[in-house]
């Protein structure tokens, strides 16, 4: 039950995550500092100034949400590569004030003493209680995200991503929707911080680091770029995997990296595309046309 | 007033002028060629008034408003549009999509009401697949309409940027060598398009090599040679001009 | 001690980190030149370099003027097989795929040393003891001397291949324009592996050197990588001296702000500048917009 819970939280990150890259095309390799944000935010207001947790929670969404709108200007102007490092460089530096400004984060040591969530009189104390709250809000993420990903602002990330320049010329604002998705995607993962951190009730710092932000970029890319189901795929594989990887121990980072470099060569397109690509090479019927833009 | 107007347009490449104080003016409802030897500097023109490169220096006024150094996606809905040398299409992208994509300057559903499906968002979206439908039939490709865009052959491909520009219901289509690439059957295909095109009323400028074509659909033709403009006029009058004849051969083209 | 003594105690600390900050750096630039690539691995390479050399020293005992050549030609080897296996492969190589199969090598090769190390961190000793030398009031190392000298000779060596030899000149042709220099008859692909080699082995010799002062471990690349980036960013991609003055300036910003600031931002440093220099100048802190790269 609690993998389900965390398969739930992981989907979130990677719907966030896939809304940003597998759809409008930019990489962000920093996004677990959203999601730490969101963690740290909603567990001081909650746990420090006592605020009501749908209040911070809230609130803290909306003020990441803003954040990520503002230094989404001047780093979405950078492409691919330069890009890669910006969001990189963001995500260390957010890691390394969760570490160091201890006075209000605790520093490596961790937060402790964030409440459940609860409402009246219903708090959210068990794996049980925890796994519906958190997979209501995965239905209304899913259900949100592939009305946009079908709609013409959905339309719209795809055709940046596809020929930018081609797309501004059918009017399609880029640099406003780059940063729109951006924030959005910010947003998301700030919710996803503030539930995981109200369902931990304790956090610490390297939940929030560089790792994570590869693992939801594994997450995405084995699951299927640009396919809202494929990240559920993703996020399930990649968090239930390391429970029959534990033999491996620590060395299961042995088999993401591994992972990520043999998806990238044989199966580009993700699982989504590339089991029923393979369904279909088997049968021989030649028609490899995968269409999986939900 | 002209449909479009050029005014001394300069462009300078770290030192290389590509453009050199090119002025002409672009009346209403007519087909204008611009035509020139290669590195003529007419791709870089076509970018300058399309909004992707800003010029050093002049300015360019469409229907009477400066949009010198206006970003291109803002050209979209003030009705101008263009197409590209090696089409630009949205490659993994249905056919019907990438027209639809054109209505994107035309519909106004944001991320909020297109998330949450309300009621005029699922209106806007079925007006834009109708008509985005109708512009694939305008061009007679609407039986790809499902096909991915990256799979069309060459030929097809160019319809299909074509139908995406006229989505946006322009005003003026600027076409960068609509010809190149094509058959001659695909060719004569792409006059009477263009022709078609000219008869809903909308201006067409376009860029190209193919001189049987120019001269077949163009009203008036305006010749670029390294950068500067070498003289405007009816078909008839450019291919009599020595000059262009001079431009042409002297340059190997 | 006075303020004066202590500055010049950080500015030649900072010297020699910078130092090492720009051997990385232009590792990442002669890749970047020759193939537009940002090698997410050029630190794994810096670690190999540490470890490799540890290995060859303690478990295969050889003296140190034979397992350094030994380590930097094993870790050259590698950034072959790197440059075949995962980079060769990708057909359909869009930045965001290149950036993603990098991040899964390096993951990769990170897992592998730990698989066959371990988790801890290793001393290595100094190249000529530890004998600190007297220098107008402040202390130093001699392996800091050994850090400056090295990579004077490896900064030397590497202009006069770029300048004076024939796969040199070659190389800075594809970085020019690759589809001119493939058709003067340069074989790109084989610059291209060639660049892999270079900068590998300019990176391991980095992290030998660095080590005797930095102790090193299986995840020293990930902080090392990331800052020659920054050092090369600085020097807007060049390989040659406006990357050296990024790494230096690096290294004594980096080396004052642990000094006079904290110790704990120190690491936030480098990804301040990144940031600042990506947004505000992203042609480096030198270049024109159009400037020489090589």
């Amino acid at each position: 039950m609690n993998v389900l819970v965390f398969v739930g939280i992981h989907t979130l990150l990677a719907i966030a995550l896939n809304l940003l890259l597998g759809y409008a095309g930019q990489i962000s390799l920093g996004h677990a500092a959203f999601f730490g944000l969101g963690a740290y935010s909603s567990g001081i207001l909650t746990a420090t100034y006592s605020w009501n947790p749908w209040l911070a929670m809230l609130v803290t969404a909306s003020v990441v949400a803003s954040v990520a709108f503002v230094i989404g200007f001047p780093i979405l102007k950078l492409k691919g590569h330069y890009l890669a490092m910006a969001t990189l460089g963001l995500g260390i530096i957010v890691y390394i004030l969760f570490n160091e400004w201890v006075d209000v984060t605790g520093g490596p040591s961790g937060f402790s003493g964030i409440p459940n969530l609860q409402i009246g009189s219903l708090i959210f104390d068990t794996d049980f209680k925890n796994y519906y709250l958190i997979w209501i809000f995965v239905l209304g993420c899913v259900l949100l995200s592939v009305n946009l990903a079908n709609s013409r602002i959905g339309r719209a990330f795809r055709a940046i991503h596809d020929a930018e320049t081609a797309a501004r010329v059918m009017g399609v604002n880029a640099r406003l929707l780059k940063v729109q998705v951006f924030a959005l995607s910010a947003m998301i993962c700030s919710i996803a911080g503030s539930l995981y951190a109200h369902v931990m009730t304790f956090i610490a710092p390297p939940s929030f680091g560089f790792n994570i932000s590869i693992e939801l970029l594994t997450m995405v890319v084995i699951g299927g770029l640009g396919s809202i189901y494929g990240s559920f795929l993703g996020a399930l594989l990649l968090t239930t995997l390391p429970e029959f990887l534990r033999f491996m121990n620590d060395y299961d980072i042995v088999f993401y990296g591994g992972l990520l470099m043999v998806m990238t060569i044989f199966m580009p397109g993700g699982l989504v595309r590339g089991i029923p690509q393979l369904f279909r090479k088997i049968r021989g019927s030649g028609k490899d046309k995968g269409n999986a833009n939900a | 007033m002209p449909m479009l107007e050029l005014n001394g347009i300069t462009q300078i490449f770290g030192g290389v002028t590509a453009l050199k104080d090119v002025s002409f003016s672009i009346s209403e409802g007519d087909i204008t060629g611009v035509i020139g030897p290669n590195g003529a500097g007419k791709t870089t023109l076509f970018n300058i008034v399309t909004g992707i490169y800003k010029q050093t220096n002049g300015k360019v006024i469409f229907e009477g408003k400066d949009i010198s150094g206006l970003p291109a996606e803002r050209l979209a809905a003030l009705g101008m549009v263009r197409t590209f040398q090696n089409i630009e299409l949205f490659g993994n992208m249905t056919v019907l999509e990438n027209v639809m994509v054109g209505l994107h300057s035309r519909s106004r559903s944001g991320l909020f009401a297109c998330s949450f499906k309300m009621p005029w968002a699922i209106r806007e979206e079925r007006t834009i697949s109708e008509e985005a439908l109708e512009w694939l039939r305008f061009v007679g490709i609407e039986e790809l309409a499902k096909i991915e865009a990256g799979n069309l052959p060459f030929g097809r491909g160019r319809m299909l940027e074509i139908a995406r520009a006229m989505a946006c219901k322009p005003r003026l289509i600027l076409m960068d060598e609509p010809a190149a690439g094509l058959n001659s059957k695909e060719t004569l295909g792409l006059a009477e398009l263009i022709r078609k095109i000219r008869d809903l009323g909308v201006t067409v400028v376009l860029v190209e090599h193919d001189m049987e074509l120019v001269m077949d659909i163009c009203d008036r033709i305006v010749v670029l040679n390294l950068g500067e403009k070498l003289t405007e006029g009816t078909p008839r009058e450019i291919q009599e001009n020595p000059e262009v004849i001079a431009a042409y051969l002297g340059d190997d083209e | 001690m006075e303020l004066s003594e202590q500055l010049l105690q950080y500015l030649l600390s900072g010297l020699s980190t910078g130092a090492i900050y720009a051997l990385i750096g232009i590792g990442f630039s002669i890749i970047y030149n020759s193939t537009g690539i940002i090698n997410f691995a050029q630190g794994e390479f810096v670690m190999l370099g540490g470890m490799l050399t540890l290995f060859l020293l303690e478990t295969l005992e050889l003296p140190l003027w034979a397992a350094i050549p030994l380590a930097v030609l094993l870790a050259t080897i590698t950034g072959l097989l790197f440059e075949r296996l995962a980079i060769r492969p990708l057909r359909k190589a869009t930045p965001i795929s290149l950036v993603i199969i990098t991040i899964g090598g390096s993951i990769l090769i990170r897992g592998l040393a730990m698989l066959i190390w371990d988790k801890d961190t290793h001393a290595i000793p100094s190249f000529s003891g530890d004998e600190p030398i007297m220098l107008g009031g402040a202390t130093v190392l001699p392996q800091h001397i050994w850090i400056i000298v090295i990579t004077i000779i490896l900064i030397s060596l590497n202009k006069w291949f770029f300048n004076h030899t024939i796969s040199g000149k070659a190389m800075r042709a594809c970085s020019y324009n690759p589809r001119a220099a493939g058709l003067v008859g340069v074989d790109v692909r084989k610059m291209v592996l060639l660049s892999f080699m270079i900068s590998s082995a300019m990176g391991s010799l980095a992290g030998i050197i660095v080590a005797p002062l930095t102790m090193t471990s299986y995840d020293v690349g990930i902080m090392l990588g990331l800052k020659g980036f920054c050092a090369a960013i600085i020097g807007g991609m060049s390989s040659g001296i406006p990357t050296v003055i990024g790494g230096l300036i690096l290294g004594i910003l980096e080396s004052l702000g642990a000094g006079l600031i904290s110790s704990g931002y120190k690491d936030a440093i480098a990804f301040i500048i990144l940031l600042l220099i990506l947004f505000i100048r992203p042609q480096g802190l030198f270049g024109k917009p159009e400037s020489e790269r090589v």
